[in-house]
């Protein structure tokens, strides 16, 4: 080690990013702007617009007679080019890259156009005619756990398709024994940070050798290659993964490019060409990944001193429609640390995984921790609220005394250093408590709604790769025991001796080129500017393993050991060289400034280029059983990572960080928002290895943090719609959104690396929502809060019963609100001048119903009392061409009839039925109507705000076709029939 | 996320565009600042067969005061009325509304007519328009016909334009003394679709208050000038009356609330 | 008057960061897939293609409007300003770009290039921004690394530097 690293030390300075110049002149290249082979060709998808169904046939005739297009593939097709993906629980799940058989979520892609380009392709998607049978659904986890619920995979019989319980220390007896049990029901939303660049796979298959050569924005972990591997049928080493040096962020997300990446190398296959694609945001947000909504049952034994005992976990993950691995990762990978921060010994836990008709679950940035911490940290406040104390009293409390470190936690997690006391005194005071409190209680004099709330987190990093075998039971386990995480760094020094560095930890713009040139530089006497490192990754060329990728903030405490080691190794060997020459020995010479020198006597040097290079140009004269040349691999497991003991405690990560969080809120009254008054989080996070980029971290999970308390979340209808298709509706916080954090840090280093370094990038995820929650609870006094704490959400909470309307009004209190909900529920009612026998014939007349029927371009009777017809169907400029069934039924001529079916085009899809009834009176038939429809697809996705209106507006127009289709066009003053005139009382429009 | 093929007509005047809608027909679609139409077509929800840009006729590119009118044209951008510096005093409402419209990005590009045109019923623009009692003027090979703001817009992205029509230019009445103007709106993130967007006009005798994203079109009370508790009944009956409706981000009760709530505090601050 | 059929393509040219261009474009062709595809350009970027993100951001005859929801064919014979514009071809950044990284403005820098457009053209009409005005500003563009506050930090830092020069 350099001993002058204190004074020369680029380590733990806020070194400037090298990654920044080629990103700010925009001469970077993403993944959509690497050079492609001439003759490339691109993919679409037709994606399902249905929640669940079975999938009858497709038709893709008319989609491949389109000029460009080479291929299209279904399910079917690729049942027979590939196998189903391997997941991590032993259960009849089969998952392809497109459905098979069943369609199980909106936004599943159900066939694949290959074409010249991106245009083309997407036309084609519009002429693949797709027959679905309309399936239950079921979108709520806890409804998907009821016996008769629909059920996602009727090989496994049902949704629940893992279930453990484990139990540390004795939690019976600590309930048993408790003066009071404190619970809660703590629900997680599902959200993702989604990255602003999306999925790009670009895949070339050559049959000469058999290999796939993918190039992709993938992320890792690299568990996932030899899934893709064995789906594609060829060895690991023929599917060459190769990843750009710079990705448009990640958060976890870009983990499930993989489905994508063998669907694209099958096209490549098929077409006989490199084809590309790049994910659109639609697509992103419906199909990318979301993290899981978790319904957590959480308890506390407390004694009546706030001492905590116990906790018991209930906790319902819902993984969506399919398990993808490393699926369910985000219910065991914070395992270890299930009490928290806290000194609790005795535990007792049920994890079930659930699945549910909607996008399948991913890793996200604080994978698992979210859900776990907010359960956690809202039960402390609660805990607290219920026996009097002040919440961080209790916290404080209950802290893992400093001075026990390492510390073994309940579930295995061993914490490897901290000073959590020192750490929240100091937030206390250097962050201004006292006066926060001041400005609450001043808030609160004036009658605001001012609340304070608290939390604290440990922040694993790097992941045990053995966690998820924890969801096996011990006996199976022991079959084949799984621990440790593999990372890998190469320093180059070549002829010229100059440094090159390449690593495994695909950044997303986190710094890591800048880190690792700063590890490299101190260990060589260099600076970061001499130090190139590349941080692109080629499985054919480079080190990898399966723990290769960037997530669970992995980076801090491995790849960057890993590159130290090889650096290390470096040194030494320029040391060995260095040594001759100048005639001192390896371990009294000093690296500094681009020299190396003796360390008593630095007159006595050489420049570190010659020497390096001297093992290129004169391998013949380096010392005895030197290897010529320099080029050395650092290669890192950490030994504390060791599989799941037979009492099922598992160490899940490495290292552990601190936060400690409190905040102020205030409350509009008048529209329930959330106004963030103060922030503070302190983080203890070891060794900083770049402060700036530190702090970076901590603003950027603060600010999705404050997304996922505030705005953000994954938006589904009863039906299984997805409602959250744009940026518009999946509200990304802005600059005027997002506050001002103030950040605090105290360093204790992790004894189990050299660099002394945690993470840092997922503390605030875990922190934050249950800190603000915590505050809305104070500000609110109420006892639970869901996220996201919308201002329609807040307000409910606030506000008394609503003013009722005034008598005679013709509007009344709905009788269920339904927030949320997408059924949309309409009535009218309408004079028509023609005897209901008239009426009635024209609704049973083909001809006649299709002049009634909107935008109607055919219409077929196919049964007795069922229609097929092509319909356009549209409000304002937004218009599409469905096909449409009609079925009649419980008829009564000519009094009654229900229309029931459904539509189904490129726009999306929609079911429902009405009751229409006519009634002679004076001048004709008196006609009132009922109806309900649900709306699934991209209509939905991206227009559910005008979903509403739309179908009044569609319906409405319906009947005013029928109004003059039996000769009621009875001229009004403005020009406009009698029927737009009623319509616009209505205010339904014409 | 790519739009279906279109022909594509760049009109030099108003002469050439209402003739390529002559001859388009009802697949023909103006293209203005496209805020809205170009997302509309990248998600392929619109399948216009000819799109006739009109963003390059110059003079349709004006502000022009005409008698107690401010008459904007149909190619005139968002920003520009922003930044005219006689925008505060003669039709104060817009300039207090403008700032909620989309972004800085979007206002530089999108137009005040296409905004009319588009009639999203949240929209700040169409509610100032109805709030005001002001006019869309229509323009066809055939002629040239005025419609008050009530009347041009129907509902949910509808209007009374036909579709051999363009909205030539928009007519805001100018500020009258002795009435003050107030603007505000609930969105969850800066630039948003507005929740509820409320408008007011209040003289000595008169109150006018618009409320958009309730209803499907902008919808104006108009009251004689109460106040207390006469005012807090009326703004609730006309919350009951324009209903609204649940949708992931708001419940119908909430923009009632709105309705009341933010209604109260724009007639204050308007009276002030 | 300009008519263009569909399904075919049609020449166009205009001044892409000072240079004449020329290409060939369908008309519902996308300017940002004619600047990343035909031109080869990497420094503008698709985040959402509905004008929500602004990762797009370009300037149109020095207006600063979303490449994705613009026309390829709408910019014949008009000047297209990418964040290739900024620097120098030698890689020399201008004021905002070295605060960008001296405030680590920037994580994964695919938003970068729209917000330094945007800020180019900002800058010019309000060169002395409050910070509430600023963030304003910056809310026709999602970033999802930073959380705004480089981004906040730099800006203000250029806006002081720009007065102590003026």
């Amino acid at each position: 080690m350099a001993d002058q690293a204190d004074t020369k030390s680029f380590v733990g300075q806020p070194v400037e990013r090298v990654e920044d110049g080629i990103l700010l002149t925009g001469r970077a290249r993403f993944s959509d702007h690497q050079p492609t082979v001439t003759g490339t060709l691109h993919a679409a998808m037709l994606r399902s617009p249905h929640a669940h169904a079975e999938i009858v046939s497709i038709d893709k005739s008319r989609a491949l007679a389109l000029p460009g297009v080479s291929a299209v593939l279904t399910g079917q097709d690729l049942t027979e080019m590939a196998s189903a993906f391997l997941i991590v629980i032993k259960q009849p799940m089969q998952h392809y890259s497109l459905a098979v058989g069943k369609a199980r979520y909106v936004g599943e892609p159900v066939a694949v156009v290959v074409a010249t380009d991106r245009y083309i392709a997407e036309d084609a998607l519009d002429l693949i005619d797709v027959e679905y049978r309309v399936l239950e659904v079921v979108v709520d986890p806890q409804a998907a756990t009821v016996s008769g619920a629909p059920v996602l995979y009727e090989e496994v019989g049902d949704n629940v398709v893992s279930t453990r319980e484990f139990s540390y220390g004795d939690p019976d007896k600590a309930f048993a024994e408790a003066d009071k049990i404190v619970s809660l029901t703590a629900p997680y939303p599902r959200n993702s940070q989604t990255p602003m660049e999306g999925f790009v796979v670009n895949a070339d298959y050559s049959p000469d050798t058999d290999s796939y050569d993918v190039a992709s924005n993938y992320q890792g972990p690299f568990t996932s290659h030899p899934v893709m591997a064995l789906a594609l049928g060829v060895p690991s080493s023929r599917l060459r993964m190769r990843v750009p040096a710079f990705s448009g962020g990640g958060f976890g997300v870009k983990v499930q490019i993989f489905p994508y990446v063998v669907l694209m190398c099958l096209c490549s296959k098929v077409a006989g060409h490199p084809v590309k694609w790049v994910e659109d945001r639609l697509e992103h947000l419906s199909a990318a990944a979301a993290a899981p909504n978790r319904v957590t049952e959480i308890e506390a034994a407390v004694k009546s001193d706030g001492t905590v005992t116990a906790f018991r976990f209930d906790q319902l993950d819902d993984y969506g429609a399919y398990l993808r691995a490393p699926m369910p990762g985000p219910l065991y990978r914070m395992h270890g640390t299930l009490t928290g921060a806290y000194y609790i010994k005795n535990l007792a836990v049920r994890n079930r995984v659930v699945m549910t008709n909607k996008c399948p679950s991913g890793m996200i940035r604080g994978f698992g921790g979210p859900q776990m911490y907010f359960a956690i940290e809202r039960l402390m406040h609660r805990v607290a609220v219920e026996l009097g104390l002040d919440p961080l009293e209790l916290i404080k409390k209950n802290l893992v005394p400093a001075g026990s470190f390492p510390y073994r936690a309940a579930a295995g997690a061993l914490f490897d250093s901290g000073d959590y006391q020192t750490a929240v005194e100091k937030a206390v005071n250097e962050g201004g408590l006292d006066e926060l409190k001041n400005r609450r209680d001043a808030a609160r004099a004036d009658g605001k709604l001012y609340g304070i709330g608290y939390s604290v987190v440990v922040e694993p990093a790097q992941s045990n790769m053995g966690y998820l075998s924890n969801i096996l039971p011990a006996e199976e386990r022991r079959k084949n025991p799984k621990g440790g995480a593999v990372s890998n760094a190469t320093v180059n020094v070549d002829p010229l001796g100059t440094v090159s560095v390449t690593a495994d930890s695909l950044p997303q713009g986190q710094g890591h080129a800048t880190v690792l040139s700063q590890i490299v530089a101190d260990e060589l006497g260099l600076t970061p500017a001499d130090v190139s490192v590349n941080m692109e990754l080629d499985t054919q060329k480079d080190a990898w393993s399966i723990a290769t990728g960037n997530y669970s903030a992995r980076f801090s405490s491995s790849t960057t050991v890993a590159a130290h080691k090889a650096a290390v190794k470096v040194r030494d060997k320029v040391a060995r060289i260095a040594s001759a020459t100048l005639n001192v020995p390896a371990d009294r010479l000093e690296f500094a400034d681009g020299k190396i020198f003796a360390a008593d006597n630095p007159e006595n040097s050489l420049k570190f280029y010659r020497v390096a290079g001297s093992a290129h140009w004169t391998p013949g004269s380096l010392p005895d059983e030197m290897d010529p040349g320099i080029r050395e691999t650092g290669t890192w497991s950490p030994p504390q990572l060791e599989p799941p003991n037979d009492e099922d405690q598992i160490n899940t990560s490495l290292t552990y960080g601190f936060v400690f969080d409190y905040c102020g809120v205030e409350i509009d009254p008048d529209t329930g928002q959330v106004h963030v008054d103060k922030y503070i989080t302190m983080h203890d996070s070891g060794k900083l290895l770049n402060p700036m980029l530190a702090d970076g971290q901590v603003y950027g999970a603060f600010s999705w943090a404050i997304g996922c308390a505030l705005f953000e979340e994954f938006a589904y209808g009863d039906d299984g719609s997805f409602l959250s298709g744009t940026f518009a509706d999946y509200l990304c916080p802005t600059a005027p959104e997002v506050p001002r954090p103030q950040i605090l840090h105290i360093e204790t280093p992790t004894t189990f690396t050299p660099l002394g370094a945690k993470g840092i990038g997922e503390g605030n995820v875990m922190s934050t929502p249950a800190c603000l929650a915590n505050a809305v609870c104070d500000a609110l006094d109420i006892k639970t809060v869901s996220l996201p704490m919308s201002p329609s959400k807040i307000s409910a909470l606030i506000q008394a019963e609503e003013k009722p309307p005034p008598a005679g009004a013709a509007r009344q209190p709905d009788a269920a609100p339904s927030e949320g909900g997408r059924v949309i529920k309409g009535s009218g009612e309408t004079t028509v001048p023609a005897p209901p026998d008239e009426v009635w014939r024209t609704l049973l007349d083909p001809d006649k119903l299709a002049a009634v029927i909107p935008g109607c371009h055919s219409l077929d009777k196919v049964g007795d009392d069922s229609y097929r017809a092509e319909v356009s169907l549209g409000v304002g400029v937004v218009r599409g061409r469905f096909r449409a069934s009609v079925d009649m039924s419980d008829m009564d001529p000519p009094n009654f009839v229900r229309l029931s079916g459904g539509v189904q085009g490129p726009l999306g899809a929609s079911k429902g039925a009405g009751n229409v009834r006519l009634k002679a009176v004076e001048g004709g038939t008196f006609v009132t109507y009922d109806y309900e429809v649900e709306i699934s697809g991209k209509v939905a996705a991206v227009g559910g705000r005008m979903l509403e209106g739309a179908s009044r507006i569609v319906i409405g127009k319906f009947f005013e076709r029928l109004v003059s289709q039996v000769g009621g066009k009875a001229p009004s003053p403005t020009g406009e029939t009698l029927w737009q005139h009623i319509l616009r009382a209505f205010g339904i429009g014409r | 996320m790519k739009p279906k093929a279109f022909d594509y007509l760049r009109a030099a005047s108003a002469d050439e565009a209402v003739a390529g809608l002559a001859k388009g027909g009802d697949g023909a679609r103006i293209l203005a600042g496209g805020m809205s139409l170009v997302p509309i077509l990248n998600f392929r929800l619109a399948d216009p067969e000819l799109l006739i840009d009109i963003s390059q006729v110059k003079d349709l590119d004006y502000i022009r005061v005409d008698g107690n009118m401010v008459q904007i044209g149909a190619s005139t951008r968002q920003a520009k009325v922003m930044a005219w510096p006689e925008l505060a005093e003669r039709v104060p409402l817009l300039s207090k509304a403008l700032p909620h419209v989309g972004h800085y990005q979007t206002r530089s590009r999108g137009t005040v007519c296409g905004s009319l045109a588009h009639a999203d019923p949240s929209s700040e623009i169409p509610l100032c328009l109805a709030t005001l009692g002001g006019e869309v003027v229509l323009k066809s090979a055939s002629g040239e016909r005025r419609l008050g703001a009530d009347d041009f817009q129907t509902g949910m992205l509808s209007t009374a334009k036909r579709d051999d029509e363009m909205v030539l230019a928009a007519r805001f009445p100018v500020a009258e003394n002795g009435t003050g103007y107030a603007f505000d709106e609930m969105a969850q993130r800066r630039g948003d679709f507005a929740i509820v967007a409320v408008a007011a006009a209040v003289s000595g005798s008169k109150i006018r208050l618009g409320v958009g994203g309730v209803a499907d079109k902008p919808t104006v009370a108009e009251w004689g000038n109460i106040a207390g508790d006469e005012l807090d009944d009326a703004l609730n009956a006309f919350a009951w009356d324009l209903g609204g409706y649940d949708d992931v981000h708001a419940a119908a009760r909430y923009r009632r609330e709105l309705v009341r709530r933010l209604g109260r505090r724009i007639i204050e601050e308007a009276r002030a | 008057m300009t008519e263009l059929g569909r399904n075919a393509r049609h020449n166009i040219s205009f001044i892409l960061n000072g240079e004449s261009v020329s290409g060939s474009a369908e008309p519902r062709m996308l300017l940002t897939d004619f600047l990343n595809y035909e031109l080869g350009l990497t420094g503008n970027h698709v985040g959402c293609e509905h004008g929500v993100c602004g990762a797009c951001t370009l300037l149109i005859d020095g207006n600063p409007e979303r490449g994705c929801l613009t026309f390829a064919v709408q910019v014949d014979g008009r000047d297209v300003k990418t964040v290739e514009s900024i620097a120098g071809r030698e890689g020399n950044l201008n004021d905002l770009q070295l605060a960008f990284r001296k405030h680590h403005a920037l994580q994964c820098g695919y938003c970068t290039p729209g917000i330094l457009m945007s800020l180019t053209a900002y800058l010019e009409d309000t060169p002395d921004p409050s910070e509430e005005e600023l963030r304003d500003m910056l809310s026709g563009h999602i970033c999802r690394c930073t959380g705004y506050v480089g981004m906040v930090n730099a800006v203000m830092d250029v806006v002081e530097q720009r007065k102590a020069k003026a």
